[in-house]
């Protein structure tokens, strides 16, 4: 069943250049899409369009079968959630003062309970009540990944998510994220520049590049129709047939 | 509209100014220094000038209080905002299920709680420095400082519409648009004072209004109805011309995709 459809969609910032060029695809329930290219490819952009922060020139967005608009965006929004390495938490708040503050926007109802539990996920219970800003950059990525579990998200949006973390709790992470998406059904799309994390996560992947869909599958299929030994090599292959 | 939702927003700026003494200073500090700092002034120049003026350190302070409600309610809004771009929080807030009406509307509250606690600070300060009590203002009190904070919710939903559309590059306005409109709005003289076209530019500003009311009672005058009205009148006109202002600077940056570039 797919959660999230992305249809034929264009983005346009000025005549001709386009920033996502008739990117389509389909998220099913409980899988793990990892969206792959060089920078610039329009992963970030295509993430912040599936938001509804970036309205598309042309085609459309779907979640859990409601296609985004300003009406519905506040509802779709409820049962999403995103976290990314460029975006960060106000450092004056304590990580628990910034898990409640976004449990009443995501309208939890235990929310005491629910930021502890979260907190606890990523190992941030003795930090809690310090200043964010006492945080290194990995905990504080730590506490963004924490916010976006907050709500237990049906669809979970990931720029670039492992970041600054040590390879150790990168790997917990991606660990952790495999495990909610087979035990509670939460679909993810995560971008990385990280080739061997996107194979070891990924159920499929998408390559980008110049805001166009360049290929889409399973890992193992991309890999033998390109002859490819890892998604490294197919990554340049790919880019290679592109020119 | 979901209470919940505005009440996160406010939250989220109560929780900094828990923890953050810039920021406690900003509603403390500055208002303070700005009433010792104008109120002796004033004292020293009622003495010096015998007593041609006798309600003179009564305008001023009172202007001082009321001028601050509207400058207090004004950044209650703009720099707020602010505080999620510094923080490089927008994004985060932004994809959350909190409309932007909603997200205005914590702002509102959060600048209505600083101008409420700059305001007491202010009135106790008033009457144990210069025995003036913002009290005499009497019926009128209520009326006048509801107008004024009206009038800085309109200047810092536009100004924070400027903020959301061009980026921390407009951010000065935060602190500068208040003040353009501080000579034109007869806050320590009247509006006589003004020549002849700046009087017609003031008649269109909600707090020069607001101020002529002030000295009307302040002089024992009269209750200001008639002022009160014109800047009723006018505050209803710039709100609601402010709100469709950010509505539609909302569905540009949504269109040109300028909340991820500002946000991050």
């Amino acid at each position: 069943m797919n959660i999230l459809k992305v249809n034929g969609i264009s983005k346009s910032f000025e005549p001709g250049v386009y920033a996502l060029s008739d990117v389509s695809l389909a998220l099913e329930k409980g899988e793990i899409l990892g969206v792959l290219g060089p920078n610039g490819a329009g992963k970030t952009t295509l993430i912040h369009t599936i938001l509804g922060l970036i309205s598309p020139s042309s085609g459309w967005v779907e979640a859990f079968g409601i296609r985004l608009s300003a009406q519905t965006r506040a509802g779709i929004l409820r049962r999403m959630n995103f976290a990314s390495s460029y975006v960060s938490l106000p450092l004056t708040l304590t990580p628990r003062e910034n898990m409640m503050v976004y449990a009443l926007m995501y309208g939890i109802k235990d929310r005491a309970a629910r930021c502890d539990e979260t907190l606890g996920m990523f190992g941030l219970e003795k930090l809690k009540n310090k200043p964010s800003r006492t945080l290194s950059s990995g905990q504080m990525m730590r506490l963004a990944l924490a916010k976006a579990l907050i709500n237990d998200p049906e669809i979970l949006l990931l720029d670039e998510p492992t970041a600054g973390l040590d390879p150790e709790i990168a790997r917990k992470t991606r660990q952790m994220l495999k495990s909610l998406c087979s035990e509670r059904g939460m679909s993810v799309i995560y971008t990385s520049h990280n080739l061997w994390e996107m194979q070891e996560v990924s159920d499929r992947v998408l390559f980008m590049k110049g805001g166009k869909v360049l290929m889409q599958g399973r890992s193992a299929d991309l890999l033998g129709s390109y002859g490819a030994k890892n998604l490294e090599e197919l990554f340049f292959k790919a880019l290679g047939e592109d020119k | 509209m979901k209470a919940s939702h505005v009440a996160a927003v406010a939250l989220r700026q109560l929780y900094l100014y828990k923890r953050s003494m810039a920021r406690l200073m900003e509603v403390v500090y500055w208002p303070t220094m700005d009433l010792l700092l104008w109120g002796f002034l004033t004292v020293y120049l009622r003495r010096t000038s015998g007593q041609n003026m006798p309600k003179f350190v009564s305008y001023f302070i009172g202007a001082l209080i009321l001028w601050d409600v509207l400058f207090r309610a004004e950044q209650g809004i703009s720099v707020s905002f602010l505080e999620d771009m510094w923080s490089r929080n927008l994004i985060n807030v932004f994809v959350t299920p909190v409309t932007m009406a909603e997200y205005l509307l914590g702002l509102i509250v959060i600048s209505f709680i600083k101008v409420a606690a700059a305001f007491v600070l202010l009135s106790v300060l008033g009457w144990a420095l210069y025995s003036f009590s913002i009290l005499k203002l009497g019926a009128s009190l209520l009326p006048l400082v509801l107008n004024l904070t009206a009038m800085g919710w309109a200047i810092g939903i536009f100004t924070t519409a400027l903020i959301l559309r061009y980026g921390l590059e407009a951010e000065i306005l935060a602190w500068a648009l208040g003040f353009v409109f501080l000579p034109f709005s007869a806050v320590f003289y009247p509006v006589s004072v003004l020549p002849g076209f700046l009087r017609a530019v003031a008649a269109f500003i909600p707090a020069s209004h607001a101020f002529e009311g002030m000295r009307a009672v302040i002089s024992g005058a009269r209750f200001p109805a008639r002022e009160l009205l014109d800047a009723t009148a006018l505050n209803a006109v710039y709100l609601a011309l402010s709100l469709l202002f950010f509505r539609r600077i909302y569905r540009v940056v949504i269109d040109r995709g300028i909340i991820p570039k500002i946000g991050e």
